[in-house]
């Protein structure tokens, strides 16, 4: 098992983080196809997305089942599945991954639930060390407006709910979204992230995101048809 | 950690460990039968079992996708919620938990598999020490196979570690994996303080010792006064051992300078 910071691969790793409604998600697909249309090998993974833990994540969030632990674990064993299918493979093959969110919303929202802010660490020790993680930082009510105005209603484990801050689902988050906040400002010198203002137009962003990966590509990567 | 707080219960945890197919679940169930017909509430558990992640284990072994780093995950998701949810509940409640597998199957199947044996230790270490843990050892992988193929149930592809390509067929991968998963067992025992019984004695035999050190556990007086009982006792490491409560991240400190 090869640990945090040890592995050595042709391929780069990048990684977009921030809060719910900071718009990274957005950044990461103009950046993929700017990417794409540049000629690169690139391949898109993105959170809960194992298709070996998805039914088991739909029905405990239906059902309420987790506890902060189990929540995390079940998130680790997903994570896991996306490193070893999408992750490891495509970055041996020299690809470029593209990801949205990574180990940092795990360390972010477990710790805000109240998990230990070492063994959460610990459970994603052997993840891939990203070439470069954007932390896309919104002010707290900007991306509290952004989720509560864009959806009906909050959902129960989105909102920190289960935690029992408040029964108020909007309080509630708004309560959760500030301990995460925190959360990933802490992570910012601890493990390097870039931040970039998400207040900032989505073109800036987007224009600043390509200005800072340009260094990482390898030109000759690309493919020749173009 | 969220869940787990340190605390004394009034209940008795008890762990009955082995390879697969020394006869866990029939002693398991054995011992269910006569504690409560000795008027102990007792709840018995075991790997897959929970509500949360049981079947999604099941269908995610019975496809070729599952990865070992995912493997040990998902195991690690339904141990912590049959912990918090089942024996936590139940040890408060004042019952005896009887744990089919408990995490040191876990440590073993992680540690065969060329799993970081630091990093399997801490996703654990929220578990609880338990009161006793009795091994039923089987001296060699053959014996295993014989008691396999007496049963009918034949050979299965994750209990002969074909994940990890380690022969040519079922029977050499099963024979090699088993030896090493014993291997593995037998270090945890002086690790772990297992209490050992030799499971290829008599399903009787085994399971009269079994009873006796639960009674032992249980702080009853035996029927017999006669004790020709095989149980190795375990080192009885008094700060890290049997207290009720303590977790094995306090263990995991003390033997890790």
């Amino acid at each position: 098992m090869i640990s945090y910071g040890q592995h050595q691969f042709p391929g780069k790793l990048f990684v977009v983080e921030g809060t719910d409604g900071s718009g990274k998600s957005t950044q990461l697909a103009l950046l993929y196809q700017w990417l794409k249309a540049e000629g690169y090998p690139v391949f898109f993974s993105e959170w809960n997305s194992s298709p070996l833990v998805k039914d088991t994540t739909k029905r405990a969030k239906k059902r309420h089942l987790f506890t902060p632990a189990t929540f995390s674990l079940l998130h680790a064993t997903d994570f896991a599945d996306r490193t070893e299918r999408d992750i490891i493979p495509p970055l041996k093959a020299g690809a470029i991954v593209l990801a949205d969110r990574y180990i940092y919303t795990a360390f972010a929202r477990d710790v805000a639930r109240g998990c230990d802010r070492h063994w959460v660490r610990d459970v994603y020790s052997f993840a891939v060390k990203p070439t470069a993680a954007f932390f896309f930082r919104a002010p707290l009510n900007v991306a509290i407006d952004r989720i509560v105005s864009g959806r009906p209603s909050l959902k129960y484990y989105e909102a920190g709910l289960d935690v029992g801050w408040s029964d108020d689902p909007e309080e509630s988050f708004t309560i959760f979204q500030g301990k995460i906040l925190e959360e990933y400002d802490r992570m910012v010198s601890e493990f390097g992230l870039t931040v970039i203002d998400a207040s900032r137009s989505i073109e800036r962003q987007q224009r600043e995101m390509r200005m800072l990966i340009g260094p990482y590509l390898n030109r000759k990567k690309r493919a020749r048809s173009n | 950690m969220p869940g787990v707080e340190q605390e004394q219960y009034s209940g008795k945890l008890i762990v009955i460990e082995g390879t697969d197919g020394v006869g866990r679940s029939t002693h398991t169930a054995l011992l269910r039968t006569w504690l409560e017909s000795r008027g102990h509430a007792v709840l018995d558990t075991g790997m897959t079992r929970s509500i949360l992640a049981g079947r999604g284990i099941k269908e995610a072994k019975t496809g070729h996708t599952l990865g070992r780093l995912t493997m040990q995950l998902f195991y690690a998701t339904d141990f912590i919620d049959r912990l918090e949810n089942e024996m936590l509940p139940a040890l408060r409640a004042g019952f005896v938990v009887l744990t089919d597998r408990y995490i040191y199957s876990a440590i073993a199947r992680a540690e065969v598999r060329g799993i970081d044996s630091a990093w399997i230790r801490s996703i654990y270490g929220m578990a609880l020490v338990p009161d006793a843990i009795f091994y039923l050892r089987i001296g060699t992988a053959q014996q295993l196979v014989e008691r396999l193929l007496s049963s009918g149930r034949g050979f299965d592809y994750w209990e002969s570690g074909m994940d990890l390509y380690l022969g040519e067929d079922f029977y050499d991968s099963f024979i090699e994996y088993q030896t090493r998963m014993l291997k593995v067992f037998d270090r945890m025992t002086g690790e772990y303080g297992f209490h050992v019984l030799n499971a290829s004695r008599s399903v009787r035999s085994v399971a009269a010792d079994l009873r006796k050190a639960v009674m032992r556990v249980l702080d009853e007086t035996g029927p017999s006064a006669e004790d020709n009982v095989s149980v190795i006792q375990p080192r009885r490491d008094k700060a890290a051992t049997t207290k009720a409560g303590a977790t094995l991240l306090d263990l995991n400190k003390k033997a890790l300078p």
